[in-house]
């Protein structure tokens, strides 16, 4: 065990800081700052990671700059991480550019949302990429977008330089009543889960944090496994993709934008959270919490991927996703267990692969119903159908009866009909707050039938946002 | 002055100037509550909240609480020393802490004060409410069922209806319903209470009407007014829910900083503030009508069931202005329009910009829709067959004049901007060939009126100094909640002094500087603080006149200010040197200004007036793209026109006008309220409750302020209130996706669930 107890350290808009040892590691980012930190610019919209008024820019090696939600990180999570907030953007001459225009172009009223929003903007200046991708972890009640949005179809990067980052091992911060454990390697992962099987295992914390930030909870022990370099790995091979537990989705969209056969899964990327959550949230992640509704999880089911477990004990075991995922929230992962990463194949260069969602809203929402659909036609029928939905069951799950119904089918509308008929006997979805089941049923079909016009009609443009 | 010629100038009247604090905004400088520094010894506080929406509970146990780690007091109903009463009306019994029942879920039980936030937390999360559970009554079927009403009938009528509905050629009629709307102002509400000398407190309060909080705390503590100090330097967001929920929340902390004397935060983490504070009422609409073969209608009688909540709170005020804006634009000759107001086992639903007038002009447009497919004609042709004035009646049907011509102007200039005849025929193509796809278009038109319901609330208060270096300071009743309340006010000042704004030193509101103030609401804030401005501002120019003119040898009608200067004939001072003239000559520099609204009364009795100073104009044109597949959809584009006046701000202004268009769409489209058969309101968060996002806004988002049409009122400066209205502009994505699906009903909000639904009606 290299692990040494020790004090959280981080660069504050490039300011090195050494957190006193006593400072619990389970604590929010957002907490700290506004309190022991000082600097009250960052705010507490919701705590939930949804409204980015809390939205601070971790800057990274190389330049990037990766928004994230202070109100989900946790202070161990920042341990050699270097973070700027809104009160670190001015320079000698005063406020930001950025932050002038925003005020010049009338892009804040109330100013609560403010603060976030030009984070955005600052992290937005550097990465690029579709304004509303950019704001899409950002709630303004005021303004109706139109003033900010004219900001960000004008941003310019300033061209700073990301500071160095502070040079940090494995490392065990221990306040009372707390401990939080942050491996560097993956020997002293695998010894630290099968040491203490209880800690709550952190990748993101998107979903996890929410304990912390919004049910006030201090868990007595906590594995964060970000700093661990073996689950960052990620590799585009010719066949698949091998993603690192550990590997952002922000990492993993910007590895797909160059996968073309993948582009689907990368337009669902895009919907899924903010660019704040995919800042921090992982697929590791995703698969390790086993809701129904992760909007990934459908298309691994589709491409027929596969999670690499792992543990000290026995070494490392494979099996298919739909193996993994057993209940509810429940997965087949041992008290030892770490997900390693995640082997996604790529599709056959003659298929049609298509990720959809229903949710309220487009952007930054949970979704109602997610499906993947791979299909192959040969001659005028649909010689293999791979049909996964999330949102119909306890599960993500593949239609098997609609799979059945399609394969060997003649493409045509009728085909699809039956297909989305057959849908009844795969599922019997739940009525919630995001729709009844009758809506789920209704959508899921609907987006059959939408995969019959775009393999029908691939000229013709089928969805509503452009 | 007579307040309706100004002069240009670069920062007075007019001008488009920047919220006050909008670059603090951008640099995180800018303090709301919590940023505060908090007093040492300050204490945490949080509620206790009822787990269930119906039942008789037993007197709280507290012990559980005070047993947890950094527990300081825990505070029940019985341990209030004034009332236990938060009543903003006073005509109603509503209890701050549940007492021997609970009404809603989330209805708070007990505040818990700890010495950090996480501790009162743990602390509330302690107790173990002892409830008998009850059936809910948790919609408004159910309550009209049991015919549970918060308060009497709001009747108006016009004619004889009955004969007219019995003789018009064609019968029509329709039920639907509109959800409510929680507020989400991203600054959820927090006030702190800083106990002083002799039991004094000094209160800040996130708050719209720092009034009531001084009130409803003082009654909560059984204290005078004049004990209690109440301020707010801005807010992050207010849209209603701070008109009266802000006054309870500022009670409790006064509570507890009585209780234990000391500083006692409050601030309501999200799920807490959206569990236990108030929303848009939801509105169930029944009603009858009669047209010609034309499609003119002739005659309505129209219920409009609105669901109050547990409590009366702002309910009648927001039936008054449903019932009085039932016909919007239009001309009904004979009618009936009754409003009620439902009890229901929910949140007291209270404010929200509109005020019940968003949910009053969606009924004439059911009514339209349903005529037109009576009558075989185009919904737009007879929304101006319609339209009160011209042809029509002008009158509405509580006795106050519409102004038909400006009605006609807004939807002519609206339809023209948006190529509406062309497009028509594109949506039309696009149509009959796609096979998925299905566009819309839908309009509307919108006449609003401005004044708040209760006539004795139309007064403001304002008090100006001025210093004898020149410098100004300004205070008002108003609240900044990021409307740019502040700004229009300084640049009235700006204007009567002749100085640039600069000068002006914009200052938080303050129950100590100006007293018995009306909450800012109701669109009024710079009509009403504005004006009280202007007369203070006005009685010390004119001093300062007299004693330029006397120093002069000339008439105070001859000294102008402009640029900075005093100045008559060929002699000129700067305002400074004036200003320090006058003090050597003792001369007060300092004036209270005063305004009520003129014109205005109300006959609650007979529902006949003149409630309103005057109306404000508007509308709007959207097309939107919807997949039949999916029911889901996008507004593509929005054409809006907007009656401003003369306005005192554009750039505020068109801010006002966009924003609130928006927050229209989301009420109307994503946002949803949704309980479970229990009674718990499960969409709490921004993780459940979707407010529009900034791809909600149109890509095509056009917008213009009518021109050339200062307001015919005496208002300041002859501009126009914005801050509601174009609310009112989003109901077009309403009829938009009418057409679209072409459904005789679509209930709001209209999801994609209920979208696809439509489709297969």
């Amino acid at each position: 065990m290299a692990a040494m107890t020790g004090c959280i350290t981080f660069l504050l808009n490039g300011e090195p800081r050494q957190l006193p040892a006593e400072t619990p590691p389970g604590m929010t980012l957002l907490d700290w700052l506004r309190g022991p930190g000082g600097l009250t610019g960052t705010k507490e919209g919701c705590a939930e990671g949804d409204c980015g008024a809390c939205t601070v820019v971790l800057e990274e090696a190389g330049g990037h700059r990766v928004p994230v939600n202070a109100c989900l990180a946790l202070l161990g999570q920042m341990h050699g991480r270097a973070i700027r907030t809104v009160e670190g953007l001015a320079g000698p001459d005063g406020p930001h550019p950025i932050q002038r225009a925003m005020a010049e172009g009338d892009a804040t009223q109330c100013g609560f949302c403010t603060p976030g929003i030009v984070m955005s903007a600052w992290a937005q200046a550097r990465e690029g990429g579709a304004a509303h991708e950019a704001l899409a972890g950002n709630l303004c009640r005021c303004t109706g977008y139109r003033p900010i949005l004219d900001v960000f179809a004008g941003l310019v990067d300033d061209g700073s330089p990301s500071p160095a980052l502070p040079d940090v091992s494995g490392a065990t911060f221990a306040a009372p009543g707390q401990v939080f454990h942050r491996p560097a390697t993956l020997a002293e992962a695998l010894a630290l889960r099968a040491a203490h099987p209880q800690a709550l295992l952190l990748a993101g914390g998107t979903d996890l944090g929410l304990l912390v930030s919004e049910h006030r909870q201090q868990p007595a022990a906590i594995l964060g496994l970000s700093g661990v370099a073996e689950l960052q790995a990620l590799s585009t091979a010719p066949e698949r993709l091998v993603v690192g537990a550990g590997v952002t989705y922000g990492r993993l969209l910007k590895a797909l934008e160059e996968v073309p056969e993948l582009a689907s899964l990368a337009g669902l990327l895009r919907r899924l959270g903010s660019r704040q959550i995919r800042g921090m949230g992982t697929l590791g992640g995703n698969l390790g919490t086993a809701s129904p509704i992760g909007d990934a999880l459908p298309p691994l089911l589709a491409l027929g991927a596969e999670v690499v477990l792992g543990s000290a004990r026995a070494g490392e075991r494979r099996l298919p996703v739909a193996g993994f995922l057993t209940g509810y929230r429940q997965t087949v992962l041992a008290p030892d267990e770490l997900i390693l990463r995640i082997v996604i194949p790529r599709p056959p260069a003659d298929a049609i692969f298509v990720c959809e969602k229903l949710s309220k809203r487009h952007d930054q929402d949970i979704s109602t119903v997610s499906a993947a659909f791979l299909l192959r036609v040969a001659e005028g029928t649909v010689t293999e159908a791979r049909l996964a939905f999330g949102g119909m069951a306890a599960t993500a799950a593949r239609a098997a009866s609609a799979e059945a119904a399609l394969t060997g089918a003649a493409l045509g509308e009728e085909s699809f009909s039956r297909a989305a008929e057959a849908l009844a006997q795969d599922f019997a979805p739940l009525a919630d707050w995001r729709g009844s089941a009758e809506y789920r049923r209704q959508g899921a079909a609907g987006l059959l039938q939408r995969l019959y016009w775009r393999v029908a009609r691939p000229d013709l443009a089928l969805e509503v946002q452009a | 002055m007579d307040g309706s010629s100004p002069a240009p100038s670069r920062s007075g009247m007019g001008a488009a100037l920047r919220q006050d604090s909008a670059l603090k905004h951008c640099t995180g400088e800018a303090r709301f509550l919590d940023d505060l520094p908090e007093p040492p010894g300050t204490l945490h506080a949080a509620l206790a909240l009822s787990p269930v929406a119906h039942g008789v509970l037993a007197p709280l146990d507290l012990a559980p609480a005070r047993a947890v780690p950094g527990v300081v007091a825990a505070l029940g109903p019985r341990d209030v020393p004034g009332r236990n009463d938060i009543s903003p009306s006073g005509l109603a019994a509503e209890v701050l802490f549940a007492e021997g029942k609970v009404e809603h879920w989330g209805q708070p039980l007990a505040v818990i004060v700890a010495t950090t936030r996480n501790a009162a937390i743990a602390g509330a999360a302690a107790l173990r409410p002892s409830i008998e559970v009850l059936p809910p009554v948790l919609s408004v079927e159910e309550a009209l069922e049991a015919k549970a009403l918060l308060m009497p009938p709001q009747v108006i009528e016009r004619g004889d209806w009955q004969a007219a509905l019995a003789a018009a050629p064609v019968a029509l009629e329709g039920e639907f319903h509109c959800g409510g709307q929680e507020h989400f102002y991203l600054e959820g509400q927090i006030a702190l209470a800083i106990p002083g000398e002799d039991g004094d407190l000094t209160l800040h309060s996130s708050t719209q009407h720092p009034t009531e909080v001084q009130h409803i705390a003082a009654r909560v503590l059984g204290d005078d007014y004049n004990r209690i100090t109440v301020q707010c330097r801005r807010m992050g967001g207010g849209f209603g829910g701070k008109e009266s929920n802000a006054s309870w929340v500022a009670a409790v902390a006064a509570l507890a900083a009585r209780a234990t004397g000391r500083p006692v935060k409050l601030r309501l983490a999200r799920k807490a503030d959206m569990a236990a504070t108030g929303k848009r009422h939801p509105f169930l609409y029944r009603w009858r009508a009669g047209c010609d073969a034309e499609g003119r209608i002739l005659a309505l009688d129209a219920t409009m069931a609105a669901d109050g909540g547990h409590s009366l709170d702002l309910s009648g005020g927001v039936i008054f202005r449903a019932v009085t804006h039932a016909l919007n634009a239009y001309d009904v000759p004979a009618l009936r329009v009754t409003g009620l107001a439902c009890k229901t086992n929910t949140v007291s639903n209270t404010a929200f910009r509109g005020f019940g007038g968003p949910q009053g002009a969606l009924l004439m447009e059911d009514v339209l829709f349903a005529a037109a497919r009576a009558t075989g004609r185009h919904v737009d042709v007879l929304r101006e067959r319609n339209f009160a004035g011209g042809p029509n009646g002008d009158e509405t049907p509580y006795g106050q004049a519409l102004e038909g011509d400006l009605i006609r102007r807004v939807w002519a200039e609206a339809k023209q901007g948006a190529e509406w005849e062309r497009r028509r025929a594109e949506v039309d193509a696009f149509n009959a060939s796609h096979p998925t796809l299905r566009k819309g278009l839908g309009g509307f038109a919108l006449a609003f009126g401005i004044s708040f319901g209760i006539t004795a609330m139309n007064q403001a208060g304002a008090l100006v100094h001025v210093y004898t270096d020149g410098s100004i300071r300004l205070n008002h009743g108003g609240t900044e909640m990021g409307q740019g309340l502040f700004i229009k006010v300084a640049q009235v000042v700006a204007e009567v002094f002749g100085v640039e704004v600069e000068r002006i030193r914009i200052t938080g509101t303050s129950t100590a500087e100006v007293p018995n103030t009306a909450p800012t609401a109701a669109s009024t804030g710079s009509d009403l603080n504005g004006w009280a401005a202007h007369s203070a501002a006005s009685a010390i120019r004119g001093r300062m006149a007299e004693a330029a003119a006397a120093l002069w040898g000339v008439a105070p009608e001859e000294v102008a200010f402009a640029e900075g200067q005093a100045r008559a004939g060929n002699r000129s001072m700067e305002f400074g040197e004036l200003a320090h003239h006058c003090w050597a000559q003792r001369i007060s520099l300092s004036a209270t200004g005063f305004y009520r609204t003129p014109d205005i009364h109300w006959d609650a009795r007979s529902m006949r007036g003149h409630p309103f100073f005057y109306f404000s104009y508007g509308a709007a044109l959207a097309e939107v793209l919807v997949d039949r597949l999916t029911g889901e959809y996008r507004v593509t584009r929005a054409d809006l026109v907007q009656d401003c006046g003369r306005s005192l701000n554009p750039a505020i202004d068109r801010g006002q006008i966009e924003g609130a268009f928006i927050q229209g769409l989301g009420w109307l489209t994503c946002e949803e309220l949704w309980w479970d058969a229990q009674g718990r309101l499960r969409t709490l968060g921004p993780s459940t409750y979707k407010i529009p996002g900034s791809r909600e806004m149109p890509p095509v988002f056009n917008l213009r302020l009518l021109s050339g049409a200062p307001a015919r009122a005496n208002t300041i400066f002859r501009s126009k209130a914005v801050g509601e209205p174009p609310l009112l502009l989003a109901t077009c994505v309403w009829n938009a996706l009418r057409d679209a699906t072409g459904a005789a009903r679509l209930d709001l909000p209209a999801t994609s669930e209920r979208v696809l639904a439509a489709f297969a009606a």
